[in-house]
Formats: C-alpha cells, sequence, structure tokens
C-alpha cells in the first residue's frame, strides 16, 4: 500500500532542491528530504528503535550470561549477598518504574491524539519518576558504601563474612550488582536526557497527530529500561530465600 | 560512453571547504571520510606488520627486543581488525553503494551516519594514543587474567578504543538494516535486491547483535584493570575463561563482517565481467544469511585447547564444519557463473579471481582447524596466522581492492590506467602466497605463533614469508600512488564504463548529491545481462 503511495509520487524531479519541493506537495517541514514520504520516515525511526534495541538486549545479554553462570557456580554467595540488599527500597522502585512507563504510554497516546499540555504533563511526570528512581537508588548505594559493600573500592571482607558463604563469591555478586544496575541508571540518565529535550520540543509543539515519531521512538527506550530492571530486581533482590 | 559535461554539480564539488566535509550528512561523503581514516590505519597496521616480518629475517630476531615485538603484533592485529577490517568495506563501498544500489537518496539516518564516523575517528584517536604512550601487549585478543592484571602496558586505553569503535559498527549495521528494509526503489523487491546489499544486511544483522557483547565484555575488562576486581578475577572465584567464551561471541562472527561484504562484492565483480546473471540467486542470497546465522554458534572452535567440555568440542567443531556449506554454495555459484561468459580481465576482475582461489584455500584449511584432533596440534601455530590472513587478507582486502578499483570511477568520476592496476593485483596476489604460504608449512612444522625468536631450521621458510611480505607492500603502495594520481589526471569517467548492471550504474559519475534525478522503478532482476553476445557499452 505504502509502495503504491510512493509511484504516485514518483513525477516529482529534483531540479530544484529536494526538500523546497517535497514541503509543496504537502508534506510538514518534519520529513526530511531524502525520504519520500512521512509514513515511510515514521517507520524508518520506529524500526531503527528496535533494531538499537535488539543492541541493547545482547548488551546487557553478555552481563546476564556472565550472572546465570556464576549464579549456578556460586548459589550460596549470591544468596548470601542478596539478603545484604534493601528489598524494601528495590520494590519501591519496581513500583516507581511501573508507574513511569504508564506516564510514558499516556505521553504517546497524548501525542498521537495532538493534546499538547497533557503531553507535556505525562513527561514531567515520567522525568519525576525517573528521578525518584535514582534518588532511592542513590540512597541504597550510600547504604552499601558505608558497609563496606562496594568491590575494587570500599569492601571489607570481615564486614560482609559470612559462615556459609565463600567470601569472595559475595564480592562477586556485589560486582554483579553494581555493574548491572550502574549500566542500568546510566540508561535511565540517558532517558532523563532524551526526555529533557522531548519536553521542550513538545513545550514548543513540535508534535501533532502527523507527527509524533521522537515521542513513540523515545517511549520504546523508556520501556525497555524498564524492563531491563523488571529483570533486575528479582535476580538480584529476590534470590536470597528471605521468605523460605 | 558519452563523456559527462564537466560543469554538472555532482556530491564532490556541490560544496567546497573542510567545514562542507566535516559537517556533510551526505553518505557518499561520509563514505569517503571513511575510505580516507581506515587508509591511514591500513597502512599503521601495515607497517607494524612489516617491521615484524623483518625481524623475523633472523632465527634470533634481527630488529627488536622481544617486549617491543609483543607490542607489534598487537597494534597490528588491534589496527587490522578493529580499525580496518571490520569498518573496510561497509563503512567505504557500503556507505557509498547501499542507497545507490537501492534507489534511496540517502541512508535513513544521515547524521547518525555521521555521528559513527565521528564516533570511529574517537576511537581510533584512543588507539592510536595507546601506541604512542607504550602500546599494548596483550595480543588483539586481550585475554584475561593477563589483560586485567598482568600487563603493564596501555590495555585500557585501547579496549576503550576498540569499545568506542564497536558503537561506530553497531549505528551502521542499524542504518543499514533500516534502509534495506525501508527505503528500496519502488519495483526493488527483495529478490532484485543487488547481492551485495544481501551481504551488507547479513554483515549488519552480525554489527547489531555480535558487538555489543564485544563492547559489554570489554568494558568488564576495562573495569575489573581499573578496581583490581572484576567478574574475571580469579581471586575471588571469577573464571578468565568466561572472558574468552565472551569475546568469541563476538570475535567469531567478526570474521564473516570482515569476510561477507568481500563475498558481496565478488558476486557483483564476477556478473559484471563475464556479463551474465548469477548462477543460483536465491542460493548465493541466503548462503549470507546462513553464514551470518551459523557465525553465532562456532566460537568455542577457538577453545578446543582451553579445557572446555569434550562434548562442546564436538558440537562446536561439527556446527564450524556446517559454515563450509554456505561457503561453498558461494563458491561453487561464482565458478558457474563464469561458465560460458564472456569473461573480460580488468583489474577488478583480477582481484575477484584472486578472492575466489585465496578464500577457497583459507576456507578449506579452516576445515582443519575446525576437526578437534587435527586442531590440537596446529591450534597457536603459524597455521593458525596463515590460515585467517587467507580468508582476511587473501579474501577481504583482495575484495576491498577489487570493489575500490571497480566503483572508483562511480565515487571520483575519473578512471585509472588499467594496465597499472593489473599490475597492482598479479604483484599483491605473487606477494601474497610468498608471505603466507610458508606459514601454512612452519605451523605444520610446529612454530608457534607470537614469538620473536624461532629455531634455526625454520629460517628458510621465514626468509621466504619476509620476502613476500616486501613484495605485497609494494602492491599495496602501487595502487595508492596511481588511484591518487588518477583523482587530478585520470580521463573523466562515464556514468557506466564497465557496462554493468545495477542501479547505481544508471546515474553520472560521480552522482548527483541526490543520487538519482528521478527516483528509478525497478522492472528487472539484478544482473539482467543480455546473455551470449559480448555486451561491452
Amino acid at each position: 500500500m505504502r509502495k503504491g503511495a510512493r509511484r504516485m509520487s514518483e513525477t516529482v524531479s529534483s531540479g530544484l532542491p529536494a526538500h523546497a519541493e517535497r514541503h509543496h506537495v504537502g508534506h510538514g517541514p518534519e520529513l526530511r528530504h531524502h525520504f519520500e514520504e512521512a509514513e515511510q520516515q515514521h517507520e524508518a525511526s520506529t524500526l531503527g528503535m528496535w533494531v538499537f534495541l535488539a543492541t541493547e538486549i545482547l548488551f546487557f545479554g553478555g552481563l546476564f550470561t556472565a550472572y546465570t553462570i556464576y549464579r549456578s557456580f556460586y548459589l550460596p554467595g549470591f544468596e548470601a549477598g542478596s539478603r545484604l540488599l534493601d528489598v524494601k527500597a528495590g520494590a519501591a522502585n519496581t513500583a516507581v518504574l511501573i508507574g513511569s512507563s504508564f506516564t510514558m504510554a499516556s505521553a504517546v497516546h497524548a501525542a498521537q491524539t495532538g493534546k499538547r499540555k497533557l503531553l507535556v504533563t505525562c513527561l514531567i511526570l515520567t522525568m519525576i519518576l525517573g528521578c525518584v528512581f535514582l534518588g532511592i537508588k542513590y540512597t541504597e548505594y550510600a547504604e552499601h558504601w558505608h558497609e563496606f559493600q562496594v568491590p575494587g573500592l570500599h569492601w571489607d571482607s570481615a564486614a560482609t563474612f559470612f559462615k556459609n558463604a565463600p567470601n569472595g563469591s559475595v564480592e562477586l555478586f556485589f560486582c554483579f550488582y553494581f555493574f548491572m544496575t550502574g549500566l542500568h541508571a546510566v540508561h535511565m540518565i540517558i532517558g532523563l536526557g532524551i526526555m529533557t529535550v522531548m519536553l521542550i520540543l513538545s513545550w514548543r509543539g513540535r508534535f501533532a497527530e502527523k507527527y509524533f515519531s521522537p515521542i513513540e521512538i523515545s517511549g520504546l527506550y523508556w520501556h525497555f529500561v524498564d524492563i531491563i530492571w523488571i529483570f533486575l530486581f528479582p535476580l538480584l533482590y529476590l534470590i536470597g530465600g528471605r521468605y523460605q | 560512453m558519452e563523456a559527462p559535461p564537466t560543469s554538472r554539480v555532482n556530491y564532490l564539488n556541490a560544496s567546497y571547504g573542510v567545514k562542507s566535509w566535516l559537517f556533510t550528512t551526505d553518505h557518499k561523503r561520509i563514505a569517503l571520510l571513511y575510505l580516507a581514516s581506515i587508509t591511514v590505519m591500513f597502512f599503521v597496521g601495515g607497517i607494524a606488520a612489516t617491521l615484524m616480518r623483518f625481524h623475523l629475517v633472523q632465527p634470533e630476531g634481527a630488529l627488536v627486543q622481544p617486549d617491543t615485538y609483543n607490542k607489534l603484533f598487537t597494534i597490528h592485529g588491534v589496527v587490522m581488525v578493529f580499525f580496518f577490517l571490520v569498518p573496510s568495506i561497509p563503512a567505504t563501498l557500503g556507505n557509498f553503494l547501499v542507497p545507490m544500489m537501492i534507489g534511496a537518496r540517502d541512508l535513513a539516518f544521515p547524521r547518525i551516519n555521521l555521528l559513527s564516523w565521528y564516533i570511529y575517528i574517537v576511537g581510533a584517536g584512543f588507539t592510536l594514543y595507546a601506541i604512542m604512550t607504550g602500546g599494548v601487549d596483550t595480543g588483539w585478543t586481550f585475554y584475561t587474567p593477563f589483560s586485567s592484571n598482568y600487563a603493564h602496558t596501555q590495555v585500557i586505553a585501547t579496549a576503550l578504543g576498540v569499545f568506542i569503535t564497536g558503537f561506530s559498527s553497531i549505528l551502521t549495521g542499524l542504518n543499514f538494516i533500516v534502509t534495506i528494509h525501508k527505503m528500496r526503489a519502488p519495483g526493488l523487491t527483495w529478490f532484485r535486491l543487488p547481492l551485495f546489499i544481501w551481504s551488507m544486511y547479513a554483515t549488519s544483522v552480525i554489527f547489531i547483535l555480535g558487538t555489543p557483547v564485544i563492547a559489554i565484555t570489554l568494558f568488564l575488562l576495562g573495569l575489573e584493570r581499573l578496581l583490581h576486581v572484576g567478574i574475571f578475577d580469579p581471586a575471588i572465584g571469577g573464571d578468565p575463561l568466561l572472558f574468552q567464551h565472551l569475546f568469541w561471541f563476538y570475535s567469531h562472527p567478526a570474521v564473516y563482517i570482515m569476510i561477507l561484504p568481500g563475498m558481496g562484492v565478488i558476486s557483483e565483480l564476477i556478473t559484471a565481467f563475464s556479463k551474465k546473471k548469477i548462477f543460483g540467486y536465491t542460493f548465493v542470497a541466503f548462503s549470507s544469511m546462513a553464514i551470518a546465522v551459523l557465525s553465532f554458534l562456532v566460537w568455542g572452535h577457538h577453545m578446543f585447547v582451553t579445557g572446555q567440555s569434550v562434548y562442546a568440542g564436538l558440537i562446536f567443531s561439527v556446527l564450524s564444519f556446517m559454515v563450509a556449506i554456505p561457503s561453498a554454495i558461494k563458491v561453487f555459484n561464482w565458478t558457474a557463473t563464469l561458465y560460458k561468459g564472456s569473461i573480460s580481465y580488468q583489474a577488478p576482475m583480477l582481484y575477484a579471481l584472486g578472492f575466489i582461489g585465496l578464500f577457497t584455500m583459507g576456507g578449506l584449511t579452516g576445515l582443519f582447524l575446525a576437526s578437534l584432533a587435527t586442531d590440537v596440534h596446529l591450534n597457536g601455530t603459524y597455521f593458525i596466522v596463515a590460515h585467517f590472513h587467507y580468508i582476511m587478507v587473501g579474501g577481504a582486502v583482495m575484495a576491498y581492492l577489487g570493489g575500490i578499483h571497480f566503483w572508483w570511477p562511480k565515487i571520483t568520476g575519473k578512471l585509472y590506467p588499467d594496465g597499472w592496476a593489473r599490475l597492482a593485483a598479479a604483484i599483491i596476489f605473487v606477494g601474497f602466497n610468498l608471505t603466507f604460504f610458508p606459514q601454512f608449512v612452519l605451523g605444520y612444522l610446529g612454530m608457534p605463533r607470537r614469538y620473536a625468536v624461532y629455531p634455526p631450521e625454520f629460517q628458510v621458510l621465514n626468509v621466504m614469508s619476509s620476502a613476500g611480505a616486501s613484495i605485497l607492500a609494494v602492491g599495496y603502495l602501487i595502487p595508492l600512488i596511481y588511484l591518487t594520481w588518477s583523482i587530478r589526471y585520470g580521463p573523466a569517467a562515464s556514468a557506466n564504463p564497465w557496462g554493468a548492471k545495477g542501479l547505481e550504474w544508471e546515474t553520472p559519475s560521480p552522482p548527483p548529491t541526490e543520487n538519482f534525478e528521478e527516483i528509478p522503478i525497478v522492472t528487472e532482476e539484478a544482473y539482467a545481462y543480455a546473455e551470449g553476445r559480448t555486451a561491452h557499452v
């Protein structure tokens, strides 16, 4: 269907600078010169983000693989490490992120239906929830620092000694904890940067029913980062066997 | 062959000045930025190789201290793999040709394309900085725990350089995948695409799925070196072998990142210079995808002697043998394409024919190494060195040079002297074989790789190899000279100097900034040559 529509507009010649011309044919200024039509541009940017997320999955995938291997080697150490995490803070953060996914999804809907005020509100809410997440994460990190539970920088074997677990594997667990949640936090910070840009653009009224791909693909990224956390939370916080 | 009017506006003369290049989003200009950068890196890596071959002329070493030798082979490996071979064809020819071949005005994300070049430059900068401030001696494989704990060289800067450059590959792959999906000209269905596009697509899949794994691995390595504790650290129960698994999960597919684009180029060259449709289009297209898929399942063949489980070794061995199937399909189909073609032996075709022979040798010796028992004998010897150079230099570099020669008139609008080009191709072929064939024998006799000294009985073969390397070096310098010469003094090229099929030949040489005056509508299969006639235009 798209192909057919494109063929119709094929008569456009490029004697003039292409952008000038295409805009005459009824496209908004958002359509970049090398695309033939807005739908093609929208599909391209959406596919681009999905492909990027595939890369991201493999990026985290290396860490998840390593985690799985070591957890099968050193389960007691990992359980002992997990018991040192603040499960309430982790659960609160999970709730915060799920909430932010809801506000993000609402932002995309608002953009699609052209409701500028709602869009701006939802983006601000999303950013607030993102900051709350990072704040809670910071207090957890500070607590671990205080308790000498940061491998390589502030680690004391005596402080984290466990009867049933080899101390090295608890340290290994904390390596994973910091690498995985740290990498996730970096993605959150990048996400907040993206949201700031989206907020400014939305404020200026750049998005409407016909053009909302930036909001949509930022949303894809935001949801992806949330989903990573959905996996991190049980794998890191809930393996301690607290409830047995 | 009408010569284009010289006053015509094209992508090269549309604007002038450094800024017009450094801030360009034109995929053709970005391809040239890449071309210049990777050529510099090729000669950096080449100088390191030349010094090594000089050194190995004498059994006790002729030139440098063993420590320096370790740094030389590391620099050679890191620069050639990550900064030349991986980006070579995709970032230059791919960047230039993907939009042209599919009838698009640019890649889907032109600014991301420029960003990828800047990322490449930053990564290369880190690596060159590491080389100039003492070098690095871990080998290009960065194996732990040597790299994380014991090496006293610039491991972090080098790894960071490779890490950063990885993102330029990812962005290039992302751009290609989206462009090929969404930007094809009307009528250009998947099975009308030139095979070069199929190979670029397969390569991009590996870029997207493999590169992030090496990125996270090198990131973890860097952290471990910085913090003196990490997940590969045996002191807390970490397993250095895990590093090798993660490393080869990318770096074996990376071998196919290097060869798949070359295979795509060869499909174009063979058809253009035998004026025939490719034999078995669908098989050649799907064999690229099959190689991309299999590439992710064979990494363990780099670890047969590491104490990996026998059963894992068995499975990796079988899977590695399976890669031979799609590879052989390609070789047989190229050969079948030649059959009864009207073949002409211009320079690009010489490279293509050289590729087929050398790739076949490299591929077949790969099967020796995929067999568990023979690998125990050959692992870590010069046999391996010879094998992968037959693939990467005899294969990938030959294809790269063949492609550069084939599309040079399109890229620059100028013709180069064909006589010199054929001579250079012949010199490279002879020099290459003299350099690397003796290394098969050396490896079979048991000479280990990466040693700065060797027993005297290996000297004759080593001298042969070094003599070949000097011939090879001359062979690489000649194209550099006449291609540069041709930019200024070469005669103007017509739109289609080879009488080849493909959308890129339907637009003037050099193309206008928008590639096509009108987006073409495709009505025929790829390589629709009028067979049985000499179709020279």
